[in-house]
């Protein structure tokens, strides 16, 4: 937990603003919100689908929506360099060599032309500067090291040929090719089964322990953010309601979205389990949104100032890993020390 | 749930669905015996592919089965079906993972509802709007969505509205495929919600394909443990998990993390190597043979039959109770 302390940030986000227009609406999908990663650590980031989680870890890194306009405000940084104002060629570069990225549809980032061995080769040899054959013996190696069988086998295959988990390790694979320092997960295992799922979580965080490098976790599964994350940011609406180490949020949530969410979610081994207890109402419309905080129609504690004025994220507790909250009537409420 | 059943809401006995494709045979659904009782909250589990789907189909007559035959609510599915589609068609609704499949692009929430009304020749217009304002109600969507197209909603909302069209009819028995699968967490726990209160309210008899464990501990009163076509376990949802049987139902549970990370850092873990073998070519003797971690040499040989194990229910495995935990 104290790596944080030792090691600066590698990726870190502030004050970002995306805003999306498509030709019929204009979305503000991240408001004013921002993290940061150390080597050695995994981030959880967590929030329903269409919080912004994805837009706001990957659009810094210019990987946005298509055929959708941008405006992107804020600051972002990646190993003390500032990457919005980065040439497209140099930031092409970070992103193929610096992070490497593991999306949901294994297909989005495999090219189904080809196979799946001289995929990873390639990816070696431009990013980690390797020769031609040792760049085969890398693939050779990266594919066994995701735990495919038969990997010399496996390197002449097209993706087709694959089973779903094992188009999954092909990606991880093909994002470790080359050797990146952050590694961003986003939904890794949403459409994998139980099973493999756990043998997917397992991989990264194998994988993470032996390179010490930078996890991002993107989900909406909180088991997942349980096995995995160091640190956790909850995202709601494109704004951080809450973020902290893993323990402290998922233990101890203070935001009274937080504690819905973790209430939703059952647990079959825990004496305490909550059930199914059930959030009402949906999240607001990003198009048409209210000042105030985002989350004051759905909150059974909401006060008149939620409404006009946003809540500010306010270090709480004392703990090594900061603990942050965005909902000053809860932190008004119980009495919750404040470190600012 | 409620009380003691009169009579079985669904019988399959020797249910089998084959398909025939270019490359072989695919043993979809390879000889299951399930029972639901009435009133039940029924969920059925395992690993993509292993015939969920198939099964839930098969069940209901959407997919034509192999071999084997169906009683629901004691009569046979088939003669039902083709003496009486309508009435059959009242009785037992399906619904799809994904509830635009299901719907008309074009047609309003309000026309969606209505339809299987008009369809049915029930009651005349004002009482098709009354019945339809009564649906809302049921599903707690506010009368606003009904000039609203299907496609403008968002995910739960629309799996409301897709609930609400399927007990338009007042059936007695609902068979969901996957209903949750495609909403967040949060949404999840309200739809869940929404067939619990649905099922006590109305006595339904519900049969939900899931892939969340977690949720289906919580809310269903039996479950079914499928793996490649057969049935590995079943019984009553919160004593299988609490005791599983089957090495499989062990792995499968293992394998769900809990969302409080001080039990997921020091819980044992069983991790399955590979995945499920195709229902092209089962293996041999018991089909779980080829990952189970406490695999003999006559699992290979002689395929388990399902037999009573602790939990009270049936589980189909040379070795059912023995704990793998401690076998590994
Ligand atoms: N019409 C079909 N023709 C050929 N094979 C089929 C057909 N429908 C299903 N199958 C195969 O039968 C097996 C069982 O499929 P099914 O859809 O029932 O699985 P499932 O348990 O519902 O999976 P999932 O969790 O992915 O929905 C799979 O191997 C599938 O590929
Ligand atoms: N291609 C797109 N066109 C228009 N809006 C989009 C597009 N992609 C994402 N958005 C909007 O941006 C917001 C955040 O999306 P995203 O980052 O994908 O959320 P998450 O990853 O949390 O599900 C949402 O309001 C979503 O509707
Ligand atoms: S700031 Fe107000 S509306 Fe927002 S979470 Fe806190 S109490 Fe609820
Ligand atoms: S019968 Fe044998 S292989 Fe099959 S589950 Fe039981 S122990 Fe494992
Ligand atoms: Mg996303
Ligand atoms: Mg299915």
């Amino acid at each position: 937990m104290s790596r944080h302390s030792q090691n600066g940030p590698i990726y870190e986000v502030e004050g970002l603003v995306i805003d999306l227009y498509t030709p019929t609406v204009s979305v503000r999908a991240v408001d004013g919100a921002g993290f940061y990663v150390a080597p050695g650590e995994t981030l959880a980031i967590v929030g329903e689908s269409g919080s912004g989680k994805t837009v706001m870890t990957l659009g810094p890194l210019g990987l946005l929506p298509e055929g959708v306009a941008v405006d992107l405000r804020g600051t972002a940084r990646a190993d003390g360099k500032d990457i919005l104002s980065m040439s497209p060629t140099d930031l092409s570069r970070l992103r193929g060599g610096f992070f490497g990225v593991i999306f949901q549809d294994p297909m989005s980032a495999l090219n189904p032309m080809l196979k799946i061995g001289p995929q990873l080769a390639e990816q070696a040899r431009r990013f980690a500067g390797l020769s031609a054959t040792e760049a085969r013996k890398e693939a050779v190696s990266l594919l066994a090291r995701s735990g495919i069988p038969d990997p010399e086998d496996r390197y002449d295959r097209y993706p087709h040929e694959l089973s779903g988990g094992m188009l999954q390790r092909a990606m991880i694979a093909l994002a470790l090719a080359a050797r990146p320092r952050v590694l961003i997960a986003d939904e890794p295992t949403t459409a994998l089964d139980a099973t493999v799922q756990a043998q997917i979580l397992a991989l990264i965080r194998q994988i993470q322990k032996e390179d010490g490098i930078a996890v991002i976790l993107i989900t909406h599964d909180i088991g997942a953010v349980s096995v995995l994350a160091d640190r956790v940011a909850v995202l709601y609406a494109g704004q951080v309601a809450e973020e902290g180490s893993a323990i402290d949020v998922l233990t101890a949530p203070v935001h009274p979205y937080t504690r819905g969410l973790l209430a939703s979610v059952p647990d079959f081994r825990s004496d305490n389990a909550t059930g199914t207890k059930e959030i009402p109402g949906i999240p607001p419309n990003q198009a048409q949104l209210e000042p105030g905080c985002r989350f004051a129609d759905r909150c059974e504690l909401v006060q008149p100032q939620c409404r006009t004025h946003r809540p500010p994220l306010v270090k709480v507790g004392a703990g090594s890993v900061p603990h942050r909250v965005a909902c000053p009537v809860v932190i008004a409420a119980e009495g919750i020390v404040t470190h600012d | 749930m409620t009380d003691a059943p009169m009579t079985d809401a669904i019988v399959a006995k020797g249910l089998k669905v084959h398909f025939q494709t270019a490359a072989g045979l695919v043993r979809a659904v390879d000889g299951v015996d399930l029972t639901v009782a009435q009133g039940a909250f029924h969920g059925i589990v395992g690993e993509s592919g292993c015939g969920k789907t198939t099964l839930a189909r098969a069940l209901i007559g959407l997919q034509s089965a192999t071999e084997g035959q169906v009683q629901i609510l004691g009569r046979d599915r088939s003669d039902w079906a083709r003496s009486d589609r309508k009435g059959f068609a009242r009785a037992v609704q399906f619904i799809f993972q994904d509830p635009l499949g299901s719907m008309s692009r074009r047609q309003t929430v309000g026309q969606t509802l209505e339809e299987p009304l008009q369809i049915h020749g029930v009651g005349d217009a004002k009482a098709r709007r009354a019945r339809v304002a009564e649906l809302l109600d049921l599903v707690a969507l506010p009368a606003t969505v009904l000039d609203r197209l299907p496609r403008s909603l968002s995910g739960g909302q629309r799996q409301r509205v897709s609930i609400a069209r399927a007990l338009a009819l007042s059936p007695q028995v609902l068979i969901c495929d996957e209903p949750l699968s495609a909403l967040d967490v949060s949404v999840r726990a309200q739809i869940v919600n929404l067939f619990a209160r649905l099922q006590a309210q109305l006595g339904l008899t519900i049969v939900i394909v899931a892939h969340d464990l977690a949720i289906v501990r919580e809310v269903c009163s039996a479950v079914t443990v499928m793996y490649l076509g057969r049935v590995a376990e079943e019984g009553v949802a919160k004593s299988l998990f609490a005791d599983p049987a089957h090495p499989y139902s062990q792995a499968l549970l293992s394998a769900v993390p809990s969302p409080d990370p001080r039990i997921e850092a020091t819980r044992p873990r069983i991790l399955l190597a590979g995945d499920p073998p195709s229902p092209r070519n089962p293996p041999p003797g018991c089909r779980f043979s080829t990952r189970c971690p406490v695999v003999e040499p006559r699992c290979r040989e002689t395929e388990p039959a399902l037999r009573a194990v602790q939990h009270g229910g049936a589980a189909a495995c040379h070795l059912a109770d023995a704990n793998i935990h401690a076998m590994i």
